[in-house]
């Protein structure tokens, strides 16, 4: 059984008056902090690198993170309240506990989700609304991406509930196995094929999307930049490379 | 910053003499210690560039529609046995062997073909003549002597040179796969981990070594901070493992990041082979190797990291993956950190000491001040809060002199390279 401690360790990390302001404005309820968590590792599985394979540790890692909190919210018996919950009110709570529990700073924590959602919109780059650091613009700004992401698995599972998510998880482990030879590509298929279409590659639509995709990362993640951030740029470069390979051949 | 020059992998060959970096742009630079001569006494101990080629070129996988990166994942030397240097270099896919011999002799004085290298016209030739060797400026070669490839359908994280040094072992996420040095179209799989159902995937091989002294021994550590020691005797598909080694989890210090920080970065035998160390997140373990159940020393590389992982969750750096060495009498080990900084510890006298590789702190023949990361609230002066640490700046990749106390550090795209100072 995992310790109810979980909340009271993240919060002993932060200590500067800001953080115990709000934390005493709006202690995040440890249902909540949880939920960050798994919304966070859901876009991390999600956030694949679409030219490079994934890493497989890392995928592992994630999805076995995701099965822990899965687990732990199905006998908690809130796993149900998820497909009932509304986005509204649910999104401003949840904007204060990842405030709280994954702060380097107010800005970038207010900041980083949205981008990283929006890039599965199919306007790519500089059409993602600029964020503020205000709470409201931003809160109703998360109450998309909650959408999204169920529309996401059920692009993928027309079929299937909302709430039947280890098929769904299963699925991204089977899609990075690429039974079929482009196995990232599976993952979005329904999204948008336009993403991989020779066409698209060459008409440099990809390095605007993988621009929106840098730009979302800057801003998603702390100051540190993530390795992510730099393939992106080296994405660049291969991405002509990978334009010469195809029109030379 | 250039990402091609962020240095992926750093390894002295079996004397020391040669230094080898590998890089994100597929390069494999060598270094060679200068000889200490009479007329350059304070050369002592210094290593300047010997050789340079590029190892491996990015491919495109044209059936799954992906690239595979040129990044030089591992290197690892082969014992020296003539004149030339071999090392074996491996990217995500594909391991080469390559021979790095020097020249400094040319040969004059050919019959069939004049100083330009152009070929004589026959009736030219009216005398016969023995080619002399003459000196020339030293010219180091490197050329590629076997390529491995084909062999692993995931990411290639390690690979270890038997002790009986006709053998060597790559790992994957997935499978480990034992090879001759002398041919390059067969392998042999001795570990798969690979479920049938791929849904069911849970844990992957994070690293892998031969025993340094039994040609029969492996080892190969998890994702989920396991260890299992093979031997090859036993089966010739080596699932079942002869030891296995795992510290039984503290459950008060349980969190949802538990399992990713007990993920294992790196496993190295040490050297007299009784004993083998392990990196996870935070800290350090020595395990004895006749004693699965727990190891016997853990060193805590930066506990203060334990109270921010949801942020270095957030930002991938909780799945950085350190390494660790072992110096020569495998008294004392090292491993990097954060901020630049890269830590050693004592295993008699239990001392550890924090040092930083930066500009700003080596000048050369300057002796390295101790650092200190303040955990407390009242920082004192020269010390670093949690906060202000740089977690661009990482040391992944460390490496010790097998038998002096020089050690080699790479800190994004910049080496290092300390030596004890002898009064």
């Amino acid at each position: 059984m995992f310790v109810r401690g979980l909340k009271r360790k993240c919060f002993d990390g932060e200590e500067d008056i800001e953080g115990t302001l709000a934390g005493i404005k709006a202690i995040p309820s440890y249902n909540l902090q949880r939920q960050s968590l798994l919304d966070m590792s859901l876009v991390k599985l999600q956030l694949c690198h679409m030219l490079v394979e994934p890493n497989l540790c890392r995928s592992v890692l994630i999805a076995n993170t995701v099965r822990q909190i899965q687990e732990e919210m199905t006998q908690d018996g809130t796993w149900q309240m998820i497909n009932t919950q509304s986005t509204g009110q649910a999104s401003l709570d949840r904007l204060v506990s990842t405030d709280i529990l994954c702060r380097s700073s107010r800005d970038q924590a207010e900041g980083k989700h949205v981008p990283g959602y929006g890039t599965f919109n199919k306007d790519f780059g500089s059409d993602q609304a600029q964020d503020s650091s205000e709470t409201m613009s931003t809160a109703s700004s998360v109450q998309a991406p909650r959408n999204l992401q169920s529309n996401m698995w059920e692009m993928e599972n027309p079929q299937e509930n909302k709430g039947n998510f280890p098929k769904s998880l299963d699925q991204i482990f089977e899609t990075l196995e690429s039974k079929s030879p482009n196995s990232v590509e599976d993952l979005f298929s329904e999204v948008d094929n336009s993403y991989y279409d020779l066409d698209t590659m060459l008409t440099g639509m990809m390095s605007n999307t993988k621009m929106g995709h840098c730009d979302s990362l800057e801003t998603f993640s702390s100051p540190t930049n993530t390795a992510s951030n730099s393939n992106c740029k080296s994405d660049l470069n291969d991405l002509d490379h990978i334009v010469e390979i195809l029109v030379e051949s | 910053l250039s990402t091609a020059d962020i240095i992926s992998t750093v390894e002295f060959n079996y004397t020391g003499d040669l230094l080898a970096t590998g890089d994100k742009g597929g390069r494999v630079v060598i270094f060679q210690r200068e000889q200490e001569t009479k007329s350059r006494p304070l050369s002592r101990g210094e290593y300047n560039v010997y050789s340079t080629f590029q190892s491996h070129e990015p491919e495109f996988d044209y059936l799954k529609s992906l690239e595979i990166e040129e990044k030089i994942n591992k290197i690892r030397w082969l014992p020296q046995q003539n004149a030339a240097h071999f090392l074996l270099s491996t990217n995500d896919k594909t391991i080469k062997l390559w021979k790095i011999s020097e020249r400094d002799k040319r040969a004059e004085g050919y019959n069939l073909k004049d100083e330009d290298g152009r070929l004589r016209e026959p009736f030219r030739v009216t005398e016969l003549l023995v080619p002399t060797l003459k000196p020339m400026d030293l010219m180091v070669e490197a050329s590629p002597r076997r390529t491995f490839a084909n062999a692993h359908t995931y990411h290639i994280n390690s690979i270890s040179v038997n002790s009986d040094y006709a053998t060597y072992l790559s790992a994957d996420d997935l499978r480990i796969n034992l090879w001759h040095l002398e041919v390059t179209n067969r392998s042999f799989n001795i570990v798969d981990i690979k479920p049938a159902n791929m849904e069911e995937l849970t844990e992957v091989i994070t690293a892998a070594e031969f025993h340094p002294h039994q040609c029969n021994t492996f080892v190969y550590s998890s994702s989920k901070g396991t260890i299992r020691l093979c031997d090859m005797r036993s089966a010739a598909l080596c699932d079942k493992h002869s030891k296995f080694f795992e510290e039984p989890e503290d459950p008060s210090s349980r969190s949802f990041f538990s399992e990713i920080i007990s993920s294992i970065s790196d496993v190295k035998f040490s050297h007299n082979g009784r004993y083998m160390m392990t990196r996870d997140y935070l800290s350090v373990k020595v395990w004895d190797l006749n004693m699965e159940k727990r190891p016997v020393e853990t060193y805590q590389v930066h506990e203060y990291l334990r109270s921010k992982l949801c942020s270095l969750y957030e930002n991938d750096c909780i799945f950085d993956k350190f390494e660790c060495c072992w110096n020569g009498p495998d008294s004392t080990i090292m491993t990097g950190s954060y901020n630049n900084f890269f830590r050693t510890f004592e295993r008699n006298t239990h001392r550890d000491t924090t040092l930083e590789a930066s500009r700003e702190s080596s000048k050369p023949r300057a002796i390295l001040k101790p650092r200190k990361v303040c955990t407390t609230g009242k920082r004192k002066k020269d010390e670093i809060t949690v906060d202000s640490l740089d977690f661009n700046k990482k040391i992944l990749h460390t490496a010790w002199h097998p038998s002096e106390n020089i050690i080699a550090v790479a800190a994004t795209n910049n080496l290092y390279l300390f030596q004890e100072k002898i009064n």
